[in-house]
């Protein structure tokens, strides 16, 4: 399953250690509140598919509660007969409501179900994603305190310190799997090429904001 | 000064390094050495007397909802059986430790998936005084009771957690590397 955000793209690099990718399942949600979805920039996912060399299945889902978990069984039903899928790998970290519903239909759909960041201490996460060479921008903030400046910001030790104290005052996941903050990942050792930005919006008001990505490319790294 | 607790978790899925390891394996290492534990992974296959010496404790961790292949190798937990230092068995763990000792794995109809509320009904030192607490369940088989194992958890019929009369050997149906990792630090400082 694969927003294009930090967590699947790390997942997915986890996964083809020792198995192949063969497509990356994206849900492309009408509902920028979606419970399950990623929503900003998902269109341009398709780009990180390019990147990657692998091909990617888009769904439609309106984002409804529960109804988008339909949408996601015929989304992975498609995949698996598509392309002889044997399983699903997710980036789920926290989020029982989002493992828990996942587990249930891969039984469903007779699926392996993996969750490489399960319960990943989520600031030793971050780091590692810099280290190993993600290029990750933040593309949206939807709790307090997370102001502007946040958006479009690339993912550094100076923001991970930073998310470590919200963490410690706020309670906020530094990873931003209670929705606090979306992520979109310009770079990493899965991708032949890198994305480069050309354009982009930023909108923002009383702590929720997206970098709304307008125009990008696609170069040799 | 007392060193380090020293504990070998036993990775029971499907292959060695596998995908599975890092949901199953990882989580429980990562909360065992919070609580100050040093902490070795060995896959099943792997794991027989000799190369449990040097360890304190052992837990066998639990495996993904398709993966079973550990139900058909279970002559390769025959060490539990002569084991005198503490064991926790995690939902498939506990699946092995019913089968070594007598009792049966049964498939249930439908898989245990999410949260639960389940009543701890006998007081241990593992899991505390009698009263509900919240679990994650992941898993495809229940177990019956084995004659010499007391349930601590969820009644005899179908027990959410159990342990040896007289050995240090406990099960757990539930995982409480998920929302209950205080009972991994319970059974490193047991």
């Amino acid at each position: 399953m694969f927003s294009g955000g930090k967590d699947s793209v790390y997942a997915c690099w986890r996964a083809q250690e020792q198995n192949t990718v063969a497509c990356l399942i994206t849900l492309l949600s009408k509902n920028p509140d979606s419970y399950m979805f990623h929503t900003p920039n998902i269109r341009y996912a398709s780009y990180q598919a390019e990147a990657m060399n692998v091909p990617q299945l888009s769904w439609p889902t309106k984002g409804i509660e529960e109804k988008e978990l339909e949408d996601l069984q015929a989304a992975l039903a498609e995949a698996r007969d598509c392309y002889d899928l044997q399983g699903i790998v997710t980036g789920a970290i926290e989020s029982v409501y989002q493992a828990a519903r996942v587990q249930r239909i891969c039984h469903s759909l007779d699926l392996w179900c993996f969750n490489p960041l399960w319960q990943i201490d989520q600031i030793d996460y971050l780091r590692t994603l810099i280290r190993d060479g993600f290029r990750v921008i933040v593309s949206g903030v939807y709790a307090y305190p997370f102001d502007a400046s946040w958006l479009g910001a690339e993912l550094t030790e100076e923001r991970v310190m930073r998310l470590a104290q919200l963490q410690e005052r706020y309670q906020i996941n530094p990873s931003g799997e209670g929705g606090e903050i979306e992520t979109f990942v310009l770079d990493s050792p899965l991708y032949g090429k890198r994305i480069e930005i050309l354009s982009a919006t930023r909108i923002y008001a009383h702590y929720r904001g997206q970098y709304i990505i307008e125009e990008m490319r696609l170069v040799e790294k | 000064m007392k060193g380090k607790v020293r504990i070998h978790l036993v990775d029971s899925c499907y292959q060695l390094h596998s995908l599975s390891q890092y949901e199953f394996v990882h989580p429980v290492q990562r909360a065992l050495e919070r609580a100050g534990s040093s902490c070795r992974i060995c896959h099943y296959t792997t794991v027989d007397e000799e190369s449990l010496e040097g360890c304190d404790k052992v837990v066998l961790c639990g495996t993904a909802l398709k993966d079973n292949a550990y139900l058909d190798h279970l002559d390769r937990y025959r060490w539990l059986e002569k084991m005198a230092r503490p064991v926790l068995g995690i939902c498939a763990g506990m699946q092995v430790i019913a089968a070594l000792f007598g009792g049966e794995i049964i498939t249930r109809p439908e898989p245990a998936i999410g949260l639960e509320r389940i009543d701890v009904n006998r007081p241990s030192s593992l899991l505390g005084p009698c009263r509900e607490i919240e679990v994650y369940h992941l898993h495809s088989h229940d177990v019956s009771l084995p004659d010499e194992f007391l349930s601590l958890a969820g009644g005899d019929e179908a027990p959410e957690a159990f342990s040896h009369r007289s050995q240090p050997i406990w099960g757990l149906m539930f995982h409480p590397e998920v929302r209950n990792r205080w009972i991994l630090e319970r059974f490193a400082n047991l």
